[in-house]
């Protein structure tokens, strides 16, 4: 029964977490050598992003009983990587973060497998994404993380009470960091808010107005922007401007410095720059490491359970003296991303086709204007595809699918959903909301009209 | 090659070229590499620090390689030190990386004078009696300390020494200094000469809100017997007027100005903090005492004096909407004040370097002008010994903690922290790590960690009534989480503190930006870790 582990185990300090019983731990906490042997045969892991957070999850996972392990980023390794993603060397210059990353955590440490994808994030289908027991995010741009928040919401299902079911709940860790700061947080969709409910905490980065740039420029940004944003499409009709062509940079440079002498200002330099046309977020391996291993730990918590977890949002502040915070935010009810979605009673009749163009059913029936109030403040347009399990019915762009799924448009919704009572399908289009166009996912919860009585029979016989 | 600045470009954005020579020129010891110890150097050698010397004693075993990743396969067996520190090395070449292959303990019992040549030593996993010993070394040595401690899901990190000073805190959120609450000559002589009610709109909508300001507040002074709104009824009336002058709904320049119009009633004279340090007794400066110093004083005689009690202008302004000439004039009469005070402090810090017998000329004039820049922010941080704090901790912070509900784990951790090693003193081990090699429960080790568990709460609540505090918000959980933990170094617990630890190292080195102040107690269980003021 009781079993007898040797401290020389390379376990030895992961074993007391995960081998003895404690009293502050997780609901589900079963301590015992068949959890860490689960943990090594049964967790995988995606690791988004392969920089100065990615680098660190990769190696922190690796050290924290994790085995099955895979990352995905799009980029190459550049000089400036150097001062904080420790995994990569100078003569990897050039060469994909993933492919590297993955190689060199494999050589140091035994028995962990790294699969590296060198691609973008929306390279992958959806299935690939849900085959991970946890996603954790080493990103630095909010639309990465709003992507995947997407997709990982998008496998979330409800019970009829409102409940997540526990199968369906991929739960994501998230870091970022800038400077002495950052932060980690932990999204379990259905339970903590996911990135979307709490979107205002990535205020949009200030964009200074055109007629500043062009009339009344004071700082050294603005001649910086001047030169970028406008001199040069006057002075290369048709050539794309490209940050990392040294050539640009030095012209752009070079024309801020020129405007920035004739009006007076000062502070024109080559790295701000770079600074500004590149938007740099200034990054150090400290902060990294700090985050990194924090959006780890919990991860760890969340799958064993061998402690409590975050709740729900853990800042880090170095700056002055030194400031961790943890703060419990709520879930956004109304979320479009993580709610239960919105409920549509339809005929068993509509097509595919009606739903898509002109959509009579998402704008113009009066029935789904009642779900969404008298003033609706969100309203949906030019939906752009519409998923149900995973399968594209419909999807506008590339020309390639579109034409495979163009025979379904005259099709019953229906029966594309294989004649089930309910189901749901996610429509991405652009949406409406106070007066501001955003593309976004809409979460349908489509109730086929005549069915729903034998929907709550079955509903019932489920839980019996 | 322009390798190796443009390696470090991304942090060069936060501490520039000064920053990154004082780390260039830094040599850090490390006491113990394991996790703890490796990842706090793995941040500091990724950043270009000038050397490292790795000191440990002990030899890898399995069970390392479990939670460093500065230790491979090939490892097992060898010196910890010497393998860290060629993983290290690795990493960049600019460091020099260097090993010594001895228990830390004996070159703090043996060899005191050994950490003197340092600038910093990170001491990682040192029990009490050792820790203190060495800071009482680097504390006569003049050396600065960092202590570091991961155990289970807790851990602590700790400065010691006597005195750092920050001239560039470089704070993210610092009011401006626009001087709208007291305008200088020739700043008004400038608003006066701009017509806010020119008839151009184009104008109009141009003009900086500092000019508006100070305009409409003199306005609003002359009908309300020279003074300025004060109370909040009055705000709110000048925001009125500034609103009421506005011709268009676009203009960004009087939304700016009601935003900003609290800064025309903002008190005058220097702040609590500053006031601090120039009262401070350093700031009666004789030969030994350091430039930052001399600056304090010939500070203090400046805001007595020229400055009226102010301290010397910042200089800079914020961007604001306005035209490019308006904001190009505004920025020179801004800059010519701050040059002004500049050559005053200047000409007393050269008076008083004569004074105290020193070369007047030996403190630049880049530093005096860095100084002046940063008067507002300058920050002193003053460390006690820990043996003080364990010995006689401020009771009424202490109390506050214990009654803190917020502070629970963290107090408790402290607490803890301090009580297993008195543990180790008198049983060899750690609670709950067993020499039987023993993981996981069976009868026998049931009974050896309920005897743990209540020795080490004996032992806790010793160290609770030595400090005449009561116990009740040591929970029996925490104990037993304690010795469930069994000194266990988790590698995300290790990277987390070692993290913070590289943060603070950088922090006192480059001397920007301000570092932590008491101890720092991690709890790994909520995230709700504290700074304890003891
Ligand atoms: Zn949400």
């Amino acid at each position: 029964m009781a079993e007898l582990t040797d401290s020389r185990s390379r376990s030895r300090d992961l074993d007391k977490l995960l081998l003895r019983p404690g009293n502050i731990v997780g609901k589900l906490f079963e301590p015992g050598p068949e959890l860490r042997d689960d943990l090594r045969e049964y967790a995988r892991v995606l690791v988004v992003g392969a920089g100065g957070l990615g680098c660190e999850l990769l190696k922190d996972f690796a050290l924290s009983g994790f085995q099955k392990l895979e990352v995905i980023d799009m980029d190459r390794i550049e000089v400036t990587n150097l001062n904080r993603q420790f995994l990569f060397r100078l003569q990897d210059v050039g060469k994909p973060k993933a492919e590297v990353a993955a190689m060199r955590v494999m050589e140091r440490i035994n028995g962990v497998e790294i699969v590296p994808h060198f691609c973008r994030i929306e390279d992958k289908e959806d299935d690939f994404y849900s085959k991970f027991s946890l996603i954790a995010l080493g990103l630095d741009s909010i639309e990465a993380r709003s992507y995947i928040n997407r997709v990982a919401c998008s496998f979330l299902e409800y019970d009829s009470e409102g409940n997540p079911f526990e199968e369906t709940v991929k739960p994501m860790v998230d870091g970022g960091t800038e400077g002495f700061k950052g932060h980690a947080r932990v999204i379990l969709p259905g339970t903590t808010p996911c990135f979307e409910c709490t979107i205002w905490l990535f205020p949009p980065q200030v964009k200074f107005p055109l007629c500043t740039l062009a009339e009344t420029p004071r700082t050294a940004a603005h001649c910086i922007e001047y030169a970028h944003l406008i001199k040069w499409g006057e002075m290369h009709s048709g050539k794309a401007f490209d940050a990392d062509e040294p050539e640009h940079m030095q012209w752009v440079y070079t024309e801020a410095l020129k405007r920035a002498e004739l009006f007076g200002i000062p502070g024109v330099t080559y790295s701000f720059t770079q600074g500004v046309v590149k938007n740099i977020i200034p990054a150090i391996a400290s902060t990294n490491a700090i985050i990194s291993a924090a959006c780890t730990l919990e991860a760890l918590k969340i799958l064993t359970g061998c402690s409590k977890t975050l709740s729900n949002y853990m800042t880090y502040n170095g700056l002055e003296g030194l400031h961790t915070k943890a703060t419990e935010f709520v879930k956004d009810k109304d979320c479009l991303i993580c709610g239960s979605g919105v409920l549509l009673e339809m005929d068993t009749s509509i097509t595919l086709q009606k739903i898509l163009l002109p959509y009579p059913c998402f704008t113009n029936s009066a029935q789904f204007m009642n779900l969404l109030g008298e003033d609706p403040m969100v309203l949906l347009s030019k939906p752009t595809s519409v998923v149900y399990m995973g399968n594209n019915l419909y999807k506008m762009v590339p020309p390639v699918l579109e034409e495979m799924t163009r025979s379904n448009l005259s099709l019953r919704l229906f029966d594309l959903m294989d004649k089930v009572s309910m189901g749901v399908v996610h429509v991405t289009g652009t949406a409406i909301k106070n007066d501001k166009k955003n593309s976004s996912l809409w979460k349908i919860r489509v109730v086929f009209k005549g069915m729903v009585d034998g929907v709550i029979d079955m509903d019932l016989a489920g839980g019996a | 090659m322009a390798e190796p600045r443009t390696k470090y470009d991304r942090q060069l954005r936060i501490w520039g070229d000064q920053g990154q020579a004082a780390l260039e020129k830094a040599s850090i010891c490390l006491l113990n590499c394991g996790p703890t110890g490796s990842e706090s150097l793995k941040n500091l050698v990724l950043g270009g620090v000038g050397s490292i010397t790795v000191v440990d004693g002990s030899k890898v075993e399995e069970g390392d390689l479990g939670n460093n990743f500065m230790l491979d396969e090939s490892s097992l067996g060898q010196s910890k030190a010497k393998c860290v520190c060629a993983f290290l090395q690795e990493l960049n070449d600019a460091v020099k990386a260097k090993f010594v292959e001895e228990s830390p303990e004996a070159l703090i019992e043996m060899n005191s004078s050994f950490f003197s040549d340092f600038t910093l030593v990170i001491s990682t996993q040192l029990v009490e009696t050792s820790m203190l010993k060495l800071d009482g070394i680097c504390r006569q040595a003049n050396v600065m300390l960092i202590c570091a401690r991961s155990y289970g899901l807790t851990g602590l990190v700790r400065i010691s020494l006597k005195e750092h000073n920050v001239i560039e805190s470089k704070p993210d959120h610092f009011l401006d200094d626009l001087r709208l609450n007291r305008p200088w000559p020739e700043l008004k002589m400038f608003a006066e000469s701009i017509d806010i009610n020119t008839p151009d709109p184009a104008v109009h909508k141009h003009i900086p809100y500092v000019v508006i300001l100070l305009k409409l507040a003199e306005e609003w002074a002359s009908s309300y017997s020279g003074c300025s709104p004060s109370t909040r009824e009055e705000k709110k009336e000048f925001k009125d007027l500034l609103k009421s002058r506005m011709t268009a709904f676009d203009e960004n320049n009087y939304k700016e100005a009601i935003d900003a119009s609290f800064k025309i009633s903002t008190p005058q004279g220097i702040n609590s903090n500053l006031r601090q340090i120039i009262d401070d007794i350093s700031a009666e400066v004789d030969s030994s005492s350091s430039d930052f110093w001399v600056m304090v004083a010939a500070l203090k005689e400046f805001i007595a004096n020229e400055g009226e009690g102010e301290a010397p202008l910042e200089g800079s302004i914020p961007d604001m909407t306005s035209s490019t000439e308006y904001y190009i004039n505004l920025q020179k009469i801004y800059q010519a004040k701050a040059e002004a005070d500049f050559l005053a402090v200047e000409q007393r810090v050269r008076n008083i370097l004569k004074r105290i017998g020193r070369e007047p000329a030996v403190i630049t004039k880049t530093s005096i002008r860095n100084f002046c820049r940063n008067a507002r922010k300058l920050t002193v941080c003053r460390y006690r010994l820990i043996e003080e704090e364990f010995n006689s901790p401020i009771l009424l912070e202490l109390q506050k903690y214990l009654n803190d509900e917020d502070y629970s784990y963290a107090i408790g951790f402290y607490i803890l922290l301090r009580a297993v090693d008195r543990f180790a003193a008198n049983y060899n081990r750690f609670p709950g790590l067993f020499d039987g090699h023993l993981q996981i429960p069976n009868i026998l080790s049931y009974r050896g960690m309920d005897e743990d568990i209540s020795r080490l709460k004996t032992i806790a609540l010793g160290i609770l009534g030595d400090l005449g505090c009561n116990s009740s918000t040591l929970t029996e959980d925490l104990i037993n989480e304690m010795c469930r933990f069994g000194g266990a170094e988790l590698h995300t617990v290790a990277a987390i503190i070692g993290g913070i630890v590289s943060q603070e190292v950088i922090k006192l080195i480059t001397k920007q930006f301000v570092p932590m102040s008491g101890t720092f107690i991690f709890n790994g269980i909520d995230h709700k870790s504290q700074l304890l003021a003891l």
